[in-house]
C-alpha cells in the first residue's frame, strides 16, 4: 500500500508538468487550430526566467571590508549583493533564498508579452495554413529560442534551489496515516503539484465563470458564430495564446528547483506533452489535465524495481506505448470531441 | 427489379431519427429524383449509399448486391459514382491527371502498384483522358491546375471524372447549388445529353425544381427522414402533400 | 534516356555531374589560403551530403507526395545502422551484405509502423510516428544494449566470427570494403596549391545516391506517384472514385523508410559504428527541416537541403570568433567588434540559430523551399528580358 502511494506521489510532479504544459498546448489548439510546437520553448523560457531572476538578484559590486583580513593581511574584498544595501542584509537574504518563487511574478507578464507578440507576429499568419505549415514553422520557432537561450546561458544546466525552507523532504506517509517513515516526500514537489492544481484550478474557473472566458468557450465551439455576433474573438484568442503562454512559462518556474533548467528541457517535455495531448483528446482541456497525470503516475509506476524486473525497460516507453494504444483503440483520445483534426 | 433498391433503411443521431424506414427503388436507365425540404435526410440517404454512413436498419442492394458493410472505394469499384454538392477533384493536380485517374481506377481495380511505369507511356489510359476531355470541351485547359478552373469548370470535370469510369449509376447531389443561371442551364443541357447518350441510371438529391422537372423521370419527396410519394414530374406538381411539406400547414 | 523525359534527364545529368565532380566543386579554395576553411570537399564531408541526401530524397516520397509529416523516420536510418553492423560483424566486412539487410530490415520495420501510424492522419499521424521512434530510441538506449550495445553503440572488432571474411591479421581491426577496395582509401590530386582528395567510400554512396535519385524520379512520374498526390490532394475523392488510399501510402512509408535504412546502411559502410543517437527524434527533425528547406514534394530540393544543412554544420560552424575578426581586421577597431558581436551568435556553435531562422523563412515566405527561391528568381529574370511576350501557364512539375 505504502508503496503505491508513493509511487502515486512520485508521479505526480512530472505528472503537473506534463498537465500544465499539456493544458496551455490544448488551450492554444482548441482556441486558435493551431499545433504549436513552440510550447516546449515558452516552458523553457519560464525556467530561464527564474535563473534570470535569481542572477538579477545576486548581482553583486565588491566593496574593500576593513574589518575582515585575508590571510596576507591585506583588507578581505567582499561582494556584497545590490539587494543587501537595498533592504538591508536579512531581507536581502531572504530574498535571494525565495527568487524561484518570486520569479512567478517576474514572468508572469514577460510569459505574456512573449506569448502576445508570438500569436500577432507570427502565428496569425498561419491560421488558414495547413497544419503542416504551423507545425514546421512553430518547430523552427522552437530551435530559435533554444538557441537564443543557449547563446545567453550557455548549454550546462544551472542549478536553482528552491527556498531554504522546502529543501528537504518529510514524512508524507505518517501524515497521512500510514507507517512512518515509509513515504518521504521532497517538500518542493507537494509545492509543485499544490501549484498546479492552483494554477489549473484558475484556468478552469477563468473559462467558466468569466465572460471573457464564456465568449472563449463559445469561440472553441463555433469561431464564426461569435464573430457574426459582433465580438472581436481575434483579440480575445490573441490574449488566451498570452495566457497558455503564461501557464507554460509558470510551470516552468516552478519546475527549476527539480530539475536544474538547461536549453533543450523544453523539447524534452514537449513531445511528451504532445503525446500527452493526443491521449487526453485534442481540444479537451479536462482530458489534458487527465491524461498529464495519469501518464505521470503511470511512468513512475513503470519504473518500480518490481515492474522493471519483470517487463525491463518499460518505465521509457511506457508513455509512447499507451498513446499508441489509445490512438489505435480511441482515436479520439479519452475525452476528445468529435472532428477535431480529423482531416 | 430496379438496379438501387433500398429497403426499409433507418437511421438514428442520438436523438435524432434522420432517416426512417426508405423505401425506394431506383430503375434501370432511368433519372430519379430525390427531393424534399432542408433536413428532409436526403444527405443521409445518399451517405448511405456510397458507404460514407452505416445504417442501422434495413438493406440497401445495388444489382442484386448488399452495399452495406463495404467502403466508399469498394462500394465505387461495384459502379456507384458519387457528384459532390461542392466539387471533389484533386486541386493540385492538372486537368489531365484529375482524367487520368478515374480511368487507371476503372482499369487497375483499388489498388496497383506500379511504381516504375512511365504514366505517360500508359496510351490507352491518356487517349481515353484526352478523348473524356474533348468530349468536354476542356482539352485546351488539360495542363492547368485543376484547382485554378471555375465552379462551372471543376463540376463539369468531376462529372466527367465520374463518366468515365463508366458506372452503372450517378448519384448528383445537388449538383447545381451555388451555381448562376446560366451555369445550371449549362449542368442541365450536359447532364440531359448524356442521359441521352449512354446507358446510365442517374440518382439526383436536388433544391432547385427547375432543375428536377426538366430531367427528372420519377421523382420521390422525402419529409422527416421518410419517403411522401413517388411519381412522376407531371403528378408531383399538383400532390397536396408535397405542397403541404415545402410549404407547411398554410398551404 | 533511361525512360526519362527530356527535362528529367537533364535534371538527372547535372545532378550526376554535380555529384561525381564534388570533389572539384566543393575544394573551389587553394590550400592554406584564407577562404580554404569554406573547402567542404573532405571525404568524410562529401559522404554525409551524399547519405543524406539518400535520407532526404526518401523523405520527400512520403511527405513531399502524400503529404503525410513523418517525425520518426531516424528510426529506420537507426535500424538499417544496427542491421548493417552486425552484418559486418557476423558476416563480412564487405559493404554488399550490409547495405541489403540494412534495406530490407529497415523496409520490415517500417511496414509495422506504417501500419499502425497509417490508420491515423494529420498530427495524429506525426505524433505516432514520433512515438514510434522515441520508443525505438529508448529500447535501443536500454533494454536491447545486447543487440544494439547501449550508450556506446556498435563497432566492428578484431573477435567478431565474420565468417566469410579471412582471419586478420593480429593487430588490425577489421576495415568495411566493397571486395577488397577499402572505404577510407583516398587518392590526392595536386594542381599547383589545390589539393582534391577522390575517396573511394564517396564515389560509392555517390553512385548509390544517384540510383536512388533516378528511381525517385521514376516514382515521381508513374501513375504511382499520381495517385500518391492524389492523395494529398484529396482523399475524399480518391475513395469515391474506387481507389484504396491505404495501400498507396503506406507503399510510399515503406518506400521511405527503405531510403531510410539504406542511408543508415551506407552510414555503417563509411563509418563503421551505430549508436542510438542517431534514432533521436531530433535526427528524425533533422530530415524534415532537409527536405522542407531544399522544396518538398520537389525532385533536386530535398538533395539541396540536405547539402545546404550538412555544410552549415560542418563548415559555418567552425567559425569562431577569431575568425571574424580576421576577416574584419581591416576596419576600425570599434566597428571591426560590432560587426564580429552582431555575427557571431549566428555561427559557429550558433549555426543552429541561423537553420532555425532561415527554416521559419522558408516555411513563411517559400513554401516549396529554395527550389522555389530559384524559380522565383529565374521567372524575374525572364520577365524582364521578355516583356512582352505573355507567360504561358506551366505544366505541372
Amino acid at each position: 500500500m505504502e508503496a503505491i502511494v508513493l509511487q502515486i506521489l512520485n508521479g505526480l510532479d512530472k505528472g503537473s508538468a506534463y498537465a500544465l504544459i499539456a493544458l496551455g498546448l490544448t488551450l492554444i489548439f482548441g482556441t486558435l487550430g493551431v499545433v504549436n510546437f513552440a510550447h516546449g520553448a515558452l516552458f523553457m523560457i519560464g525556467a530561464f526566467c527564474a535563473v534570470t531572476l535569481s542572477r538579477i538578484l545576486t548581482l553583486s559590486h565588491t566593496i574593500i571590508d576593513d574589518t575582515q583580513k585575508d590571510f596576507l593581511g591585506n583588507p578581505l574584498k567582499v561582494e556584497v549583493p545590490y539587494v543587501h544595501d537595498l533592504f538591508g542584509q536579512t531581507t536581502g537574504d531572504a530574498i535571494i533564498d525565495w527568487a524561484v518563487p518570486l520569479s512567478i511574478l517576474f514572468a508572469m507578464p514577460i510569459m505574456i508579452l512573449i506569448g502576445i507578440v508570438m500569436e500577432r507576429g507570427l502565428i496569425r499568419h498561419f491560421y488558414n495554413r495547413p497544419h503542416a505549415d504551423q507545425i514546421l514553422v512553430t518547430f523552427g520557432l522552437a530551435i530559435v529560442l533554444q538557441e537564443i537561450i543557449k547563446y545567453y546561458f550557455g548549454a550546462n544546466p544551472i542549478p536553482t534551489p528552491a527556498p531554504a525552507a522546502f529543501k528537504g523532504s518529510f514524512d508524507f506517509g505518517a501524515m497521512l496515516g500510514f507507517e512512518p517513515n515509509r513515504i518521504i516526500y521532497p517538500y518542493w514537489r507537494i509545492i509543485y503539484f499544490s501549484f498546479a492544481a492552483l494554477v489549473v484550478g484558475g484556468v478552469f474557473a477563468f473559462l467558466q465563470f468569466t465572460t471573457f472566458g464564456m465568449v472563449v468557450r463559445a469561440g472553441m465551439a463555433d469561431r464564426e458564430t461569435v464573430q457574426l455576433l459582433g465580438i472581436d474573438i481575434d483579440r480575445r484568442f490573441t490574449l488566451m495564446f498570452g495566457l497558455a503562454a503564461a501557464v507554460a512559462g509558470l510551470a516552468g518556474v516552478m519546475y527549476t528547483p527539480i530539475n536544474a533548467p538547461n536549453y533543450h528541457m523544453g523539447m524534452d517535455f514537449l513531445v511528451l506533452s504532445f503525446v500527452v495531448v493526443v491521449v487526453g483528446g485534442m481540444g479537451s482541456l479536462p482530458g489534458a489535465v487527465l491524461a498529464g497525470f495519469l501518464l505521470g503516475i503511470l511512468e513512475s509506476f513503470a519504473s518500480m524495481r518490481e515492474v522493471l524486473n519483470i517487463l525491463p525497460g518499460i518505465n521509457q516507453i511506457i508513455i509512447y506505448l499507451v498513446a499508441i494504444v489509445i490512438l489505435l483503440t480511441r482515436p479520439r483520445g479519452l475525452m476528445g470531441r468529435k472532428g477535431v483534426m480529423e482531416d | 427489379m430496379g438496379i438501387l433498391e433500398v429497403k426499409d433503411v433507418g437511421k438514428r443521431f442520438g436523438g435524432l431519427q434522420a432517416l426512417g424506414d426508405v423505401n425506394l427503388s431506383v430503375a434501370e436507365n432511368s433519372v430519379h429524383a430525390i427531393i424534399g425540404p432542408n433536413g428532409a435526410g436526403k444527405s443521409t440517404l445518399l451517405n448511405c449509399l456510397v458507404g460514407k454512413l452505416i445504417p442501422d436498419s434495413g438493406s440497401v442492394m445495388f444489382d442484386g448486391q448488399s452495399v452495406l458493410g463495404r467502403n466508399p472505394y469498394q462500394i465505387n469499384q461495384m459502379g456507384i459514382s458519387r457528384v459532390f454538392q461542392t466539387p471533389e477533384i484533386f486541386g493540385d493536380l492538372t486537368v489531365m491527371e484529375n482524367m487520368m485517374i478515374p480511368i487507371f481506377a476503372k482499369r487497375d481495380g483499388a489498388f496497383r502498384m506500379h511504381a516504375i511505369e512511365n504514366m505517360m507511356a500508359e496510351r490507352d489510359i491518356v487517349e481515353a483522358a484526352e478523348r473524356s476531355l474533348e468530349d468536354m470541351n476542356m482539352a485546351d485547359k488539360r495542363h492547368q491546375h485543376a484547382a485554378s478552373m471555375s465552379r462551372g469548370d471543376k463540376r463539369r470535370l468531376e462529372i466527367a471524372m465520374c463518366l468515365a469510369q463508366e458506372p452503372r449509376l450517378l448519384l448528383l447531389d445537388e449538383p447545381t447549388a451555388g451555381m448562376a443561371r446560366a451555369d445550371t442551364n449549362n449542368t442541365i443541357d450536359l447532364l440531359k445529353q448524356i442521359k441521352d447518350e449512354r446507358n446510365i441510371t442517374i440518382a439526383i438529391i436536388e433544391h432547385d425544381m427547375h432543375v428536377v422537372f426538366s430531367l427528372a423521370e420519377r421523382i420521390t419527396v422525402l419529409a422527416q427522414g421518410t419517403p411522401l410519394v413517388e411519381d412522376t414530374p407531371d403528378n408531383i406538381k399538383g400532390h397536396p402533400k408535397v405542397r403541404e411539406a415545402y410549404l407547411g400547414e398554410a398551404a | 534516356m533511361l525512360g526519362l523525359k527530356k527535362s528529367d534527364s537533364r535534371l538527372l545529368l547535372l545532378v550526376a555531374g554535380i555529384t561525381l565532380l564534388a570533389p572539384f566543386i566543393l575544394n573551389p579554395f587553394p590550400e592554406g589560403s584564407e577562404l580554404a576553411q569554406f573547402n567542404a570537399g573532405y571525404p568524410d564531408l562529401m559522404q554525409r551530403f551524399v547519405i543524406f541526401g539518400i535520407f532526404a530524397i526518401g523523405f520527400n516520397i512520403l511527405f513531399g507526395l502524400t503529404g503525410y509529416l513523418s517525425f520518426g523516420h531516424a528510426a529506420f536510418l537507426g535500424v538499417g545502422s544496427y542491421a548493417a553492423i552486425w552484418m559486418m560483424k557476423l558476416l563480412t566486412m564487405n559493404i554488399i551484405p550490409a547495405i541489403i539487410l540494412s534495406v530490407i530490415v529497415a523496409g520490415l520495420f517500417s511496414l509495422l509502423v506504417g501500419w499502425i501510424s497509417l490508420r491515423r492522419s494529420g498530427i495524429y499521424f506525426s505524433i505516432l510516428t514520433l512515438a514510434f521512434a522515441q520508443m525505438s530510441y529508448s529500447l535501443a538506449y536500454s533494454v536491447l544494449t545486447p543487440i544494439t550495445g547501449g550508450e556506446t553503440g556498435l563497432q566492428p572488432k578484431g573477435s567478431d566470427p565474420r565468417i566469410l571474411d579471412a582471419a586478420l591479421v593480429n593487430g588490425t581491426t577489421p576495415k568495411a570494403n566493397l571486395f577488397g577496395l577499402q572505404m577510407g582509401s583516398s587518392f590526392d590530386l595536386t594542381l599547383g596549391s589545390w589539393v582534391f582528395t577522390f575517396n573511394t567510400g564517396f564515389y560509392i554512396a555517390a553512385v548509390i545516391m544517384l540510383i536512388s535519385f533516378y528511381l525517385a524520379i521514376r516514382i515521381f512520374r508513374s501513375p504511382f506517384g499520381m495517385m500518391l498526390r492524389a492523395v494529398k490532394s484529396n482523399q475524399n475523392r480518391m475513395n469515391y472514385t474506387g481507389l484504396n488510399s491505404k495501400p498507396y501510402t503506406l507503399a510510399a512509408f515503406v518506400i521511405s523508410g527503405m531510403y531510410a535504412g539504406l542511408a543508415g546502411g551506407l552510414m555503417v559502410a563509411m563509418d563503421t559504428q551505430a549508436g542510438p543517437e542517431r534514432m533521436f527524434w531530433t535526427a528524425s527533425g533533422e530530415v524534415v527541416l532537409m527536405t522542407i528547406l531544399g522544396g518538398a514534394g520537389t525532385l533536386i530540393g530535398p538533395v539541396l537541403g540536405a547539402g545546404v544543412i550538412k555544410y552549415m554544420e560542418n563548415i559555418l560552424s567552425k567559425i569562431n570568433s577569431d575568425i571574424l575578426h580576421g576577416w574584419f581586421a581591416f576596419l576600425p577597431d570599434g566597428l571591426e567588434n560590432l560587426i564580429v558581436n552582431v555575427l557571431y551568435p549566428f555561427i559557429g556553435k550558433g549555426w543552429h540559430l541561423t537553420l532555425g531562422i532561415l527554416f521559419m523563412l522558408v516555411v513563411i515566405y517559400l513554401p516549396g523551399g529554395l527550389v522555389e527561391g530559384a524559380q522565383r528568381i529565374n521567372r524575374l529574370f525572364k520577365s524582364k528580358s521578355q516583356n512582352d511576350s505573355k507567360a504561358k501557364p506551366e505544366p505541372a512539375e
